[in-house]
């Protein structure tokens, strides 16, 4: 039983953290995905970790780095499909059939993976029609409503439809963990540094407690998406989908959460567009709408439970 | 990362686990909660077996007739003990996991002797005497004098709080040996013999309606100044190494039993709002075992836990107040009569938990100071 990260996984943080550190920038994100950006990411490995031998405790280990700095792109959906589709691919979680989607990142897109109860279909995403947003939610997150989605051609069944959504939600709360990270880290950065009453806001207890509370956030939500990880490992020991589910709660909570407490600690300059915190926020009310929200998640959870 | 316990560990959750077979349908009933004699008998005896089986002291080390378990075993005995309802360590507490270890790190070797084995046997219950009416978080405020008298100290003051009290055969004390020194400085730890003349106890009443803590009034109380654990003066060090034993194991017990409550309750819960709060409860307590076991790898790899360890009290107790309060309202008015019903009892007692061994707010102080970094509050 270990559920501290290995040397090879500290090297591995570290590696894929100085990468972006260096080249994914306020800025570079700012700027939105691209396919410059896909390859740039590929060409690090981002997508292929599966292909070179690495374990989901690996991955959830760089999907957390991929959330700290709230990289934008379909990289959960790029990952599952790395070895089976070609080109840049993004993803569509559909619970039934026949209802409108919300596609992200259409106009980048090559393929859009459609998961649902009966399988996984690849759908070009040329032939997709719909209505882009002006004015998404998540600034870095561009939608299209889509009325229907074409057939596309069939590449799963519904075994592994369900082991893509398993796979999906851990690599999502991964992300939606750094995201709730940073967020913590942003605030106490900022709070360290404010000035009110002749003193850094973070020395009165008002501010230090929703700092601490972020932390706390966090660090069970770490435990909860490590956990789910390294169940994904092996997934013969009982319990896995409530793993999962608790994993994709924790790590989606703690995200929306931290990013409304970093708002706050922000003050007005959290209501505005030139700092980060509001880019953080939005993106984990993305992330909470895919795999199942925070509530379905807990419903799931519940279901598994004794009943009368 | 890897979830399954090694061979060896697996072969001591096995044979622990055929030993608590064989031997809690041996064990006489649970006495009443009232009867504090009884439940010495009954906690001690409980203690007496762990020894006898090589299960007490698990954590202590070998020399002092420990086991020297590594922290995954700590963890692995703790769960399969909790889940197989085994007693709580009950009036064995301070002594076990508290005085015991101090004495282990700063006691000298005669009072360690002294101490040590009867600890371990069950033959010997202790209580703490730390907070005071007027020393809660700030402990370091504290009062109680200890005035140095030829060989001897004497106590005057006043404790509260002290678990198991009325039925201690000793105390770890916290006095006052410098009311001149910065608070910190001039105080002491005391091995306090609790049938000293002068010692007065008496019960304390909880919301529960229970009295497992005392107050505890001291009048010229005498104790030999070699009686003394650490320099004089000395004491808040002497007080905080304790929790260098801690291993991330802390709330071990009360997550299995969380765990546990939450499968027993499940069936009761079918209101869909409810059922989805149930099971966020439950995810929180995954997340908080998964944390604990995070915690507990750290302290392997590392020699101690990390910040995990730190926020898992301010987790556990928000998540067990709110599947407490979860409890209550799915009894509905079936909650207004406590009548020994678990989850009633268990909602009571679930106020304590932000409050106890360190308010929440106090902990949010330390959490943001310790490990974010931030500045201090003015004091």
């Amino acid at each position: 039983m270990d559920l501290e990260l290995s040397d090879d996984q500290v090297a591995l943080r570290d590696g894929i953290a100085s990468l972006l550190a260096g080249r994914f920038g306020s800025d570079r994100i700012r700027a939105g995905f691209d396919r410059v950006m896909w390859d740039e990411l590929a060409a690090a490995g981002v997508f292929s970790l599966g292909a070179d031998g690495f374990g989901w405790a690996d991955r959830v280990v760089v999907f957390e780095e991929l959330g700290r700095a709230c990289v934008p792109g379909p990289l959960v959906a790029g990952s599952l499909a790395h070895g089976s589709v070609e080109g840049i691919v993004g993803g569509v979680d559909r619970a039934a059939a026949g209802e409108v989607a919300m596609v992200e990142h259409l106009d980048a897109l090559d393929r859009v993976l459609v998961l649902d109860d009966d399988g996984i279909a690849a759908v070009d995403a040329a032939a997709v029609d719909g209505d882009p947003s002006p004015w998404p939610l998540d600034p870095l997150t561009p939608v299209t409503r889509v009325a229907s989605l074409p057939a596309g051609e069939r590449i799963g069944d519904a075994a592994l439809a369900r082991d893509w959504r398993r796979q999906g939600s851990v690599l999502t709360a991964a992300f939606a963990l750094g995201l709730a990270t940073r967020g913590t880290e942003l605030a106490v950065e900022y709070a360290k540094g404010r000035e009110q009453f002749d003193r850094p806001i973070g020395s009165f207890q008002a501010i230090k407690h929703l700092l601490a509370d972020m932390l706390v956030r966090a660090e069970v939500a770490r435990a909860a998406v490590y956990s789910a990880g390294a169940h994904l490992d092996d997934p013969e020991l009982p319990g896995l989908d409530r793993s999962i589910a608790t994993a994709k709660v924790l790590a989606c909570e703690a995200a929306i959460v931290n990013g409304k407490s970093a708002t706050q600690v922000y003050g007005g300059m959290g209501f505005t567009w030139e700092v980060d915190v509001h880019l953080y926020l939005k993106r984990a009310w993305v992330l909470d709408t895919h795999f199942g929200s925070v509530e379905h998640c807990s419903d799931a959870i519940a279901k598994s439970l004794p009943s009368r | 990362m890897e979830l399954r316990y090694s061979e060896s560990e697996e072969q001591f959750r096995a044979q622990l686990r055929e030993w608590l077979e064989a031997t809690l349908p041996t064990l006489s009933p649970e006495p009443g909660r009232e009867a504090w004699p009884e439940r010495r008998t009954w906690d001690t005896d409980w203690q007496r077996r762990l020894f006898d089986a090589g299960y007490a002291g698990l954590a202590w080390p070998s020399e002092f007739g420990g086991r020297g378990a590594s922290p995954t075993e700590q963890l692995v005995f703790l769960e399969e003990t909790t889940r197989a309802r085994a007693p709580y360590v009950g009036v064995n507490f301070v002594g076990t996991l508290h005085a015991g270890p101090t004495l282990i790190a700063e006691g000298t070797d005669e009072q360690k002797s002294a101490h040590l084995p009867r600890i371990l046997r069950g033959d010997e219950v202790w209580c703490q005497g730390f907070s005071e009416p007027g020393a809660g978080s700030d402990l370091a405020s504290l009062r109680t004098r200890a005035d140095r008298d030829g060989d001897d100290y004497v106590l005057n003051g006043q404790k509260i709080w002290c678990s198991f009290g009325q039925i201690a055969d000793f105390g770890e004390f916290l006095v006052r040996t410098d009311p001149n020194a910065p608070k910190h400085k001039g105080i002491s730890w005391l091995i306090l013999p609790m049938d000293t003349p002068g010692i007065d106890v008496r019960p304390l009443r909880t919301v529960l309606g229970s009295s497992e803590f005392s107050e505890v009034f001291l009048n010229d109380v005498r104790v030999p100044v070699g009686n003394r654990v650490g320099a004089e003066n000395d004491g808040w060090r002497v007080t905080n190494v304790t929790l260098s034993f801690e291993r991330g194991t802390a709330f071990v017990s009360e997550l299995v039993d969380s765990l546990r409550l939450v499968e027993d309750v499940a069936p009761l819960v079918t209101d869909p709002a409810y059922r989805r709060e149930l099971g966020r409860c439950a995810a929180e307590f995954d997340g908080l075992w998964a944390l604990t076991k995070r915690s507990i790898s750290q302290a392997v790899r590392h020699g101690a836990p990390g910040a995990g360890a730190m926020v898992t009290k301010l987790a556990y107790s928000e998540a067990r107040q709110r599947f407490g309060e979860l409890c209550l309202r799915v009894l509905d008015r079936g909650a207004l009569a406590i009548d020994g019903n678990e989850l009633v009892e268990e909602r009571l007692r679930t106020l304590a938990l932000t409050i106890a061994a360190g308010a929440s707010q106090i902990q949010r102080n330390i959490v943001s100071e310790r490990v974010l970094g931030l500045p201090r509050e003015p004091r």
